[in-house]
Parts: structure tokens; C-alpha cells; sequence
């Protein structure tokens, strides 16, 4: 059955910032407002708004999403909410091409937004409710403890040194620097990476994304109305996503097969056989240093094991010939848990169409893709965008 | 756009506390069923999709522990925060892309776990502007009732007999949880929460899980269940600000409903439409709600419930199964459960509150407080 | 069109003008209090830690025993059949060294979280470790559960105070 064509047109961004003076709602108006004025569409023109955020627990309010929708044009529309945790950023264009493709709507406005800075003493401590409440919470968990267990399981059945890990820490605060919105933007070398403070072994403070507050948006539309906004549509190729069971403990972490499902889904979709290929730039989700590694080879774009050894050779530099991260990912730019996706698939729609300025990638790429993740090492969520 | 159709459904009996089983095993429970009802194997289904909110979960990004319970490991699952229709509209629309044959949705209350659920409600309430004046949620409740009976003409004693239908009806049903046999004078005298609401007139709460199954139309032919075709859907979001709300009028719900008459082609609702589950979280809200559905002229609601019109041998035959005043409110499962109670009455299983020959029904859910955001399914054999 | 800088929304604020008096804001204390049901598979899992004892729960289908216990399996979509004991033992599955507490307080003498198999099942449970030194911990480590005394125990995970090296 042919499927039905829907682009992205239009994206904006706010600043990513440690601790943001704009209300939820305001900064969440603020992007949505840019990327509207981006393809010079208004609000009447909407059909339908998605908006994604992470967890009610940071803002203190509870069905967050009613109270931010009318910072994201969800004033008397219909308006959804979609959760995946941290894939929250790549799902919600997702649930934003279900919204179209299904016939029911021609235009939809996708939002994302976190504003992670209102909870007290440290927005770090709300995460130790994703935590199952009877088996796990009791322990005192925090967030770090399982991704420095994956990442400890990721090196030792690999045998990757910390210093290949730390390279990736490098490169994408580097890409950083060039890019508008970046919080962490730096000119780092792997000494100064692995002489940062232990937070929990494997992992160093500067392997890892701090809190941030930022918001994000997207304009979706049915392929003729796309068309008569823009000429350089950028289509919705692929979309996969997977989540695996909440039963952590019991799972391998050495691989990320939720993100290898929700890639072959998405590949399927785009009809791509050869990924390493077929993909022309990346955007996966680098919260750690250690994840865009794990994540390069669930989405089959290199060998298990392999991710340090293609990023020690420069292979996904700005200038190789399979570009990672250039907006700069999470380590650079910052980590608003639901907006931070969204960031990555607003860069590869930049790249596609040339406008990534100082961080255009030099292979004049076609097709890109962005991948998020989240939950107890859980959930891939993948889209794949073409020109 | 693509058929789909309701192929299974699985609805655990509302209680009001379930002590028993863990949520996990609520929803297992009602997944089986759905999954056995639709002749469906978790593995053979495409996607899934949760309602839930973290802080009704006391868990925060609550969609990590929802696949397990239906089967659903490494599978496409994600969660909407937003009522069971809101999921039942997410299911259908990725079936509908064509790019998946086959959805579930989930929602279910496990209400009696949250020992704080005012405070709970109350975090829903601006942080900045209304919740330092501390006041018990149901106060937005009594505004907009009062509101609404301000500039329609409908009586409290109008909304009082609501309540006297809806609790009579759940008596009849085996969901029955806050049934009985009330009197208008009763509910009036009972407990006053905000004024003009009182006791009787505020649905309480009960556990529940539901699950529904959706299969394309060539998909579902290949399948036991038999299947209740989704003809119309339509949600909305209205300002979430008290200070600029139109008080009277359920401006979501109009729109959500005009959405889905459109969707179905029903341009006369009273008269295509056989049966409705509206909400009714307070008695009120179904007074307004109908109205809103443009079931009724405006002011006319009172009149007709008074009239008996809405009952089982009414024009309108509305919350025949009870509604949330006879079965209780349900989280996010609410809405879900009332198109559970119009897929039974489609299929001729509703029991002693069957309608005879009902070939079309209406669910319209609400967010409850402080929302204004609504969604409607219209159903149709 | 590439993104203009100055047409970027968010301002951001530092800690110090967002403590001092400059700024408003209003504080909120969440009343956020819940008593989950565990149903029968956490409820007998909790039952045995107070007895001192680790519990599973086996699928017949896939012949896996499941612990936590639950009483269907995820994977077979069946119902679990029996109920199997465990031993209090196992092996380090993975672990890390944390320095940094879930209030984000600093630690100066890490936590050591770890995954870890328990013998005669196929599963690992999340618990601590103590009474090791932080850098002689190894993936494979043979460890074994240190109990509250009876009387303190209440049914919780936390019956289990930690785990050490055997």
C-alpha cells in the first residue's frame, strides 16, 4: 500500500540554556513561533499539533502538556501529547507523520520543549522515580548508575579504552562551537576529557550531557501543500520505533536491540538495504559519549565494536564521509530531555537543504537520519528524512 | 482513508479498590481477553500504543513499564498523555497510514494507589496563577457549573436527576460500582463539595484496565473478532487558562464533535446516532456535554433529562451503562471504557441495558479538571 | 532558511540571579503520596525477602525462572507456572562506581550499584554492593546477599542491606 508523502518544512529552536528565565509555555512559544515564521505559515494554517515532553516530575505539573499547549498552538485544535522518555524528540515528528500520512490532516506542528531547571534541590533527583517503585526505588538509584553500567558492559565486552570514548566528546563539542543555540560548545582534547571528575565510573563529567532547558518545533506537511511552501521539502522517508521490556536487569547492555528494531522498521519503510551507504549524515542521540558509539552500531551503520575504531579514523568528522553529530548532539548543544531529538532532526533537515551554515558537512548529503532514545535503556526511536 | 475496525476488546470489572493485582496484572488480565476476544496474538500485532500520566503512576516516564504486560517487547509502543479516546485516535491513525494493519490500545486507573489524588489533581492547576490560592480542585468544577446553569436555564435540579439516571443505570449493569437508588432531594441534600456541586453530584473513583484491538479492514477480515467499524474521531485542546476560559460552554468538546461528525458524515447526530456515552465525571458535564454535541438546543438539555429522553427508552439514550457516576471515574481509562460499553451494544452483548438494533454510538470523554480538552469516537456496525 | 542568532528565543539565567531576589518565582512542595498494590508476583517476592529468602517464578514455555517473579512472562505472553527458590548468591553481571548520590550530593566513598545474576535463575536484580574495595569489583564476581536480622526485616528489597564478595 503507497503511503502517504509528508515533509518537513519549517523548524525552530530557542537557545539551549542551563537555566532559562522563560516560563514552560514561553519558551515552548518561542520555537513554535520561529518555526512557523521559518516557512512563513500562521497558526489558522495548522491542522492539528503534537507536542512532546519529558517527565511532568521536573516542571511540578501534572498532565504538563494541556498547560504548555498554548505556547504550542494547540489552542483549540487537536492537540496530542506522545512520551517516550528521552526518545520523546525523534517520536514526536513520528506521531506527527501519523497524524498526516493517515489522511486525517495536511498540516501538523510538532513541538518539543523541556524546561528541566524548575525542579529543586537538582533536576537530576526527579529521575530516580523512572525507577520501578517497589523493586528498585528503595536502592536510592540515580539516573548515572545505569548508564555507567551500560557503558561499563559496552567497553569490556568490546575491549574499547576510555580514550576512544572520550574522542567522541571532542568531536561534538566541537561541532558545538558553530552552532547558535549550543550550551556546551568547546575546543577540548581527550586529556582534558578523561581529567574530569569521576561522577560514576565509567563515566567523566564531561562524557556526560548536564540539565538543560530549550525548546524545539517542526512543521509537517502533506506533500501538495509542501510543495507550495517550499521548494526544498524535506520528505519523511522512515519512521521505526521500539521499546523493550521494563525488566532491565534481565537484558544485555552491551547492544542497544531497540535501537537495531526501530532502525530495520524504518529502513524497511525507506526501502534501504545498504545503510552505511544509503545514509548520508547522522544525528544519534548522544547523551554520553559512550551512546553515540552504542547507537552507531544498533543503527547498523558500522560493526559491533567497531563505532571508536571508525571514529578514531575520522570517518564521522564534518568532513568524513559519514558525518556524526555535526549540530554538535547533546554533549555540545545540550539536553532538554524531550527537545533534544528534535534538535538532531532539525539539523539533518538544515544539512539536507544546505542551510546548516558553519556546520554543513562537505558530502552533500540526501538522506539523513536521527535517532533518539530514553527510558531504562529502553527505547529507539528512528526517522529518516530525504531530499 | 483506510477502514479500521475495533476487533477486540478487553475490559477487566471496575472496582473500586483491586488490592489483588498489581497493575501489571490488571492489565494482563484485560489484554488477554482483548487479544483472545480479537483471535490475535501480541507478536502478530503492529503497534501499541498506552494512555497514562506520571503523576497518576506515582512513576515517572511511565511508558517503560507498559509493554510488558501486553506482550509487547521491543515492539512499536509509546504512550499518549491523554484519555483512552485520545490513544484510540493515535492507534487508529497509524493503522490508517497503511504502513501498520493492526493496534492496541491500553489505559487503566489504578486510582485507589494514589493516596494524595486531590493533590494530584491540584498539580494540574497553573503553578503561578491559581494554585497558591490552595482551594480544593472541584472549585473549577463549580464555576463552570454555575456558569453553565447561568446561561443556559438548566436547573441544579436538572443535574441532580443526572445523577439519579446515571446511578439507576449502573444497578442494572455488572460494572456497577457507585449505582443506586437516589432521589433528586438526595443528591441536592447530600454533602455540598463546591457549591452548586454536591456529593452525589461528583463521580468517585475505580481500577479498571482496558484493552482494544485494531485491525485494517483487509486485516480484520482475516480475524475471529467481530468487528465495530471507527467511523468518526475528534479531539481537542481548548486554552488551558482559567483567567481567558469561556465558562459556559465546552467549546473542546463542540469542536472535537464537529471533527468527528464530519470524519463519519452524520450531519444530523440526534437522529444517526443510537446511543452516547457522555462524560459525566460531574453531573453536570453531561448537561453541557450535550449541548456541546449539538445533541440538543442550547438550554433544551435540562428539559430532556427531566423528560426522560435520555433514558433507555428516550431519543437520546445516553450513559445507559452508568456512566462515571454509576461505574466510577477512571483516569485516563475513563474514555476507553465508554467505547468498551458502545462496542458491547454494537455486538448485542450489553446485557439488560442493551438498545435494541444499535448500529451507531458516540463516546465523548473529558480530561476532567483543570483541562478543557475532550475527545470523541463515533462507532458504527 | 539557516537559524538567525539573533532571532533565538531562551535567555539564560545563572544560579546566583536565580537564588537572589531579582527574579520571581513561586515554590511548590508536591503532595505526591501512593500505595501501589503489588499483586501476586511482587507480593510473594516481598513476603520471602522478609523471610530471608530469594523467590522466582518459572515460565514454562521458554523454561526461563524469572525474577523479580511475575506471573505471566513477557516474552511467551503465558501465564508463569510455578513458584522456584533461588539462592541468596550470584555473579556481577555489571556493575559501576558512583560518586554522586540520586540528590546529586557528592559521595566522597562511591556507591556501588550492580547487576547480578542470581543462581538458579535467568534473570538479575539490581542491588549494592559493600564490604569491597571499589577497585578490586569485577564483572563475574561471586556474591552473596547480606540480610537484615530478622526482626528488622519488613518485606522490601531492602531486607537484602547489600551484597559482598564470597
Amino acid at each position: 500500500m503507497s503511503l502517504r508523502r509528508v515533509a518537513v518544512v519549517g523548524a525552530g529552536m530557542t537557545k539551549f540554556v542551563r537555566r532559562a528565565k522563560e516560563t514552560a509555555p514561553e519558551l515552548t512559544y518561542q520555537a513554535t513561533k520561529m518555526a512557523l515564521d521559518s516557512c512563513e505559515m500562521t497558526l489558522p494554517q495548522i491542522d492539528c499539533v503534537v507536542h512532546g515532553t519529558g517527565p511532568d516530575a521536573f516542571d511540578g505539573v501534572h498532565m504538563k502538556a494541556e498547560y504548555l499547549s498554548a505556547g504550542s498552538g494547540g489552542f483549540r485544535k487537536p492537540f496530542m501529547r506522545n512520551y517516550v522518555g528521552g526518545g520523546t524528540g525523534v517520536f514526536a515528528p513520528i506521531q506527527g507523520w501519523y497524524h498526516i500520512a493517515s489522511g486525517m490532516f495536511d498540516t501538523c506542528l510538532v513541538v518539543c520543549e523541556e524546561k528541566m531547571s524548575s525542579c529543586q534541590p537538582h533536576p537530576q533527583a526527579a529521575f530516580i522515580t523512572i525507577f520501578d517503585h517497589t523493586t528498585e526505588r528503595p536502592l536510592g538509584p540515580n539516573l548515572l548508575w545505569i548508564f555507567a553500567i551500560e557503558m561499563e558492559r559496552y567497553m569490556s565486552v568490546h575491549k574499547i579504552p576510555l580514550e576512544e570514548i572520550a574522542l567522541v566528546s571532542v568531536k561534538n563539542k566541537k561541532n558545538a562551537l558553530d552552532h547558535p543555540s549550543a550550551l556546551l560548545g568547546a575546543d577540548l582534547t581527550v586529556e582534558d576529557i578523561m581529567n574530569s571528575e569521576v561522577l560514576a565510573w565509567p563515566v567523566h563529567r564531561l562524557m556526560v550531557s548536564p540539565v538543560t532547558d530549550g525548546a524545539v518545533a517542526v512543521v509537517l506537511a502533506a506533500e501538495h501543500i509542501a510543495k507550495r511552501i517550499t521548494d526544498k521539502p524535506v520528505w519523511i522517508e522512515g519512521v521505526g520505533w521500539s521499546l523493550d521490556t521494563s525488566y532491565w536487569t534481565s537484558r544485555d547492555l552491551y547492544y542497544p536491540k531497540y535501537v537495531e528494531s526501530a532502525a530495520k522498521m524504518a529502513y524497511r519503510m525507506a526501502g534501504i538495504s545498504d545503510p552505511r551507504k544509503e545514509i548520508h549524515v547522522v544525528e544519534p542521540y548522544d547523551p554520553f559519549a559512550y551512546k553515540e558509539l552504542h547507537h552507531l552500531e544498533g543503527l547498523l551503520l558500522c560493526e559491533k565494536g567497531q563505532a571508536p575504531k571508525i571514529t578514531a579514523k575520522g570517518i564521522t568528522q564534518r568532513n568524513g564521509s559519514m558525518p556524526v553529530c555535526p549540530s554538535g548532539g547533546l554533549l555540545g548543544v545540550g539536553n532538554p530531555i524531550a527537545a533534544a531529538g528534535l534538535m538532531k532532526v532539525c539539523e539533518i533537515f538544515w544539512q539536507l537543504r544546505g542551510e546548516a551554515g558553519k556546520r554543513q558537512v562537505s558530502n552533500e548529503p540526501r538522506r539523513g537520519l536521527a535517532q533518539a532514545w530514553g527510558d531504562l535503556m529502553q527505547v529507539g526511536t528512528v526517522i529518516i528524512l530525504g531530499r | 482513508m483506510r477502514r479500521v475496525a475495533i476487533i477486540g476488546v478487553g475490559c477487566t470489572v471496575p472496582r473500586p479498590v483491586t488490592p489483588d493485582v498489581s497493575y501489571r496484572e490488571l492489565v494482563y488480565e484485560a489484554a488477554l481477553k482483548a487479544y483472545q476476544s480479537a483471535g490475535i496474538e501480541p507478536k502478530d500485532i503492529d503497534c501499541f500504543t498506552a494512555c497514562s500520566e506520571d503523576f497518576n503512576e506515582g512513576t515517572s516516564i511511565f511508558d517503560e513499564y507498559v509493554p510488558d504486560q501486553l506482550g509487547a517487547p521491543l515492539k512499536p509502543v509509546h504512550t499518549v498523555g491523554g484519555d483512552g479516546i485520545h490513544g484510540l485516535a493515535a492507534a487508529f491513525m497509524q493503522v490508517a497510514t497503511g504502513l501498520l494493519d493492526t493496534a492496541v490500545v491500553e489505559a487503566h486507573s489504578k486510582a485507589s494507589n494514589i493516596i494524595t489524588l486531590h493533590h494530584i489533581t491540584e498539580l494540574a492547576i497553573d503553578p503561578v496563577f491559581n494554585r497558591p490560592l490552595a482551594v480544593n480542585p472541584h472549585y473549577i468544577a463549580g464555576l463552570e457549573m454555575r456558569r453553565f446553569l447561568y446561561e443556559t436555564g438548566v436547573t441544579v435540579e436538572d443535574c441532580a436527576a443526572v445523577a439519579v439516571k446515571n446511578k439507576r443505570n449502573a444497578l442494572k449493569t455488572h460494572n456497577n460500582v457507585y449505582g443506586g437508588e437516589f432521589t433528586t432531594e438526595d443528591v441536592l441534600n447530600s454533602d455540598p463539595i463546591s457549591d452548586p456541586l454536591t456529593l452525589l453530584q461528583v463521580s468517585q473513583f475505580s481500577d479498571v484496565a482496558v484493552v482494544i484491538v485494531l485491525a485494517a479492514e483487509e486485516r480484520a477480515k482475516t480475524l475471529r473478532g467481530v468487528p465495530v467499524w471507527i467511523k468518526g474521531l475528534g479531539w481537542c485542546a481548548d486554552s488551558p487558562s482559567l483567567e481567558s476560559r469561556s465558562w459556559g460552554s465546552a467549546a473542546y468538546a463542540q469542536l472535537a464533535c464537529s471533527m468527528a461528525y464530519k470524519m463519519a458524515a452524520v450531519t444530523n447526530p440526534a437522529r444517526e446516532i443510537d446511543l452516547f456515552e457522555i462524560d459525566d465525571t460531574y453531573a453536570y458535564k453531561e448537561l453541557q456535554h450535550l449541548e456541546a454535541a449539538s445533541l440538543c438546543a442550547r438550554g433544551e438539555s435540562g428539559k430532556l433529562t427531566r423528560l426522560g429522553a435520555t433514558g433507555k427508552n428516550g431519543s437520546l439514550k445516553v450513559n445507559l451503562s452508568g456512566g462515571s457516576l454509576g461505574c466510577g471515574v477512571m483516569l485516563e481509562a475513563t474514555g476507553l471504557f465508554k467505547v468498551a460499553q458502545i462496542v458491547s451494544q454494537l455486538r448485542g452483548i450489553a446485557g439488560p441495558a442493551q438498545v435494541e438494533d444499535a448500529k451507531v454510538g458516540l463516546a465523548l470523554s473529558w480530561r476532567g479538571v483543570p483541562t478543557a480538552s475532550g475527545a470523541v469516537a463515533i462507532l458504527g456496525k | 532558511m539557516p537559524i538567525d542568532p539573533k532571532k533565538l528565543g531562551g535567555t539564560g539565567i545563572s544560579e546566583s540571579e536565580f537564588r537572589s531576589k531579582k527574579l520571581s518565582c513561586v515554590k511548590y512542595t508536591p503532595t505526591a503520596k501512593y500505595a501501589w498494590d503489588t499483586g501476586v508476583g511482587i507480593g510473594r517476592y516481598l513476603a520471602e525477602l522478609k523471610n530471608g529468602k530469594l523467590i522466582g517464578r518459572k515460565c514454562e514455555h521458554c523454561n526461563k525462572v524469572l525474577v523479580p517473579p511475575r506471573m505471566f512472562c513477557e516474552w511467551c505472553f503465558k501465564p508463569t507456572s510455578k513458584w522456584v527458590y533461588l539462592k541468596d548468591t550470584g555473579r556481577v553481571n555489571t556493575f559501576s562506581l558512583c560518586y554522586v548520590r540520586w540528590d546529586m550530593v557528592r559521595l566522597k566513598d562511591p556507591e556501588i550499584p550492580a547487576v547480578i545474576e542470581i543462581d538458579g535463575s535467568d534473570g538479575g536484580i539490581l542491588h549494592l554492593l559493600r564490604e569491597v574495595d571499589p577497585k578490586k569489583v569485577k564483572v563475574g564476581m561471586r556474591v552473596k546477599a547480606v540480610w537484615k536480622p530478622e526482626n528488622e526485616r519488613t518485606g522490601a528489597i531492602t531486607d537484602i542491606k547489600y551484597f559482598k564478595p564470597i
